[in-house]
């Protein structure tokens, strides 16, 4: 049985590479949860062999009662984004899984400095709150498209359910998702991306 | 009268062990009364007036419950939209319970089917007695006590938690327990407050 992405990839989105890709894989992480931190290294090396042919996109699914860290972390990353925009949120999302053993709040606003952002920023925004809604909304969207752990990945839309952690195995669906990718439109053009170029016609 | 028309009159075939068929949309929810602590029961009837989500599922500590519980667990805001209380069973005692959630941070009652063991798996379909455990299944009980959703997942697949909201937002007024009083989406359901004996023994 397949199990769609129910919100589809969107100009809320934080996404790395072309809109036009053949391929878009969407994960629903949690920066504190050690599969995803296993996961981290795979999706970088996937992204490095396909270089502009994917599209990835990262989704909070944070599990606040077992990674209580899990919840400040995504919020975080969300105020990295909103100080550094797209660049801001990557570099955050990276420092985090580069350092899942140190997630307390002052680890949190030192990786922020460390990218060259405003931590007292991000501190203010963490003490009220500013981008839970934010990420609750990531998070339920996933519910809804049955992410029941993470991490949990969707390839053109549609959970992947083999292995992850073999990376030959996992390459090779995304790579195969490409290749029937590239022969139709681009999915998730249903909100075109603010840096999506114009529509082309079909060739 | 044709051969096909008379096989419809041969009684059911009987139903495998390992295949069962749960009680269907309908069907009134057979009453319970259970430990959810050493000295602590809770009956069905607790939950008279607001719809039920009962998780059936084979044991405490294995490593797929422990997934689909903690996703239920973080999900106690969206199901209190609904006016919803969720509960767990398990034929494990009620002292396994109390470590399992306590070390779980679970926020909602796990009760213990453990004697005569089984005997309310029995009464809702899902005991394997091959295994000796209750099987993952899900039930959606509304606030008259009728069964309104069930679902049998293999038993190392986590179910998820798209099937459960989908039923909770299919339920009218009168099967949310909301049609003589208003109850606003995310206001505290007081008037018929779940059992939370969790609470005492935590820190």
């Amino acid at each position: 049985m397949s199990t769609p992405l129910t919100r589809k990839v969107n100009a809320d989105d934080h996404v790395a590479g072309p809109s036009d890709a053949p391929v878009t894989l969407v994960e629903y992480g949690d920066f504190e949860c050690e599969f995803c931190g296993r996961a981290f290294p795979i999706v970088q090396s996937v992204r490095k062999s396909l270089g502009a042919r994917i599209r990835f996109v990262y989704r909070h699914f944070p599990l606040r009662e077992a990674h209580p860290h899990a919840e400040h972390a995504a919020e975080a990353s969300e105020a990295a984004a909103d100080l550094g925009g797209n660049d801001g949120f990557w570099a955050m999302h990276n420092q985090l899984f580069n350092n899942q053993d140190a997630l307390e709040d002052d680890d949190l606003l030192r990786y922020v400095a460390e990218i060259g952002l405003d931590a007292r920023a991000v501190d203010e925004a963490l003490a009220s709150g500013t981008f839970a809604p934010r990420v609750r909304a990531d998070f339920r969207s996933g519910v809804r498209s049955g992410v029941n752990g993470t991490p949990t990945f969707f390839v053109n839309e549609e959970r992947y359910d083999g292995s992850w952690m073999n990376e030959r195995e996992f390459t090779r669906a995304i790579l195969d998702a490409a290749e029937s990718g590239a022969r139709r439109p681009p999915v998730g053009t249903d909100v075109v991306p603010r840096s999506a170029p114009e529509p082309r016609p079909d060739a | 009268m044709t051969l096909e028309e008379a096989t419809i009159e041969l009684p059911d075939p009987p139903v495998l062990s390992d295949e069962p068929v749960l009680l269907g949309e309908g069907t009134a929810a057979p009453d319970f009364s259970l430990k959810t602590t050493p000295d602590q029961l809770v009956c069905l009837s607790d939950f008279s007036g607001r719809p039920l989500v009962l998780v059936f599922y084979p044991a405490d500590w294995s490593p797929v419950c422990g997934d689909e519980l903690a996703l239920y667990n973080e999900l106690r805001e969206e199901f209190d939209e609904f006016g919803a209380a969720i509960v767990g069973i398990s034929v494990d005692g009620p002292w396994c319970h109390r470590a399992f959630a306590e070390a779980r941070h679970l926020h909602f009652p796990l009760l213990s089917d453990f004697h005569p063991k089984g005997e309310v798996c029995r009464s809702y379909h899902v005991y394997r007695e091959s295994d000796g455990t209750a099987e993952r299944a899900l039930y959606v009980i509304d606030a008259k006590g009728i069964v309104r959703w069930s679902y049998l997942s293999p038993i190392g697949v986590n179910p998820g938690a798209d099937g459960i909201m989908t039923a909770l937002e299919r339920l009218t007024p009168d099967q949310l327990g909301r049609a003589r009083r208003e109850r606003r989406p995310g206001a505290a359901t007081s008037d018929a407050p779940p059992p939370e004996p969790r609470d005492e023994t935590r820190p």
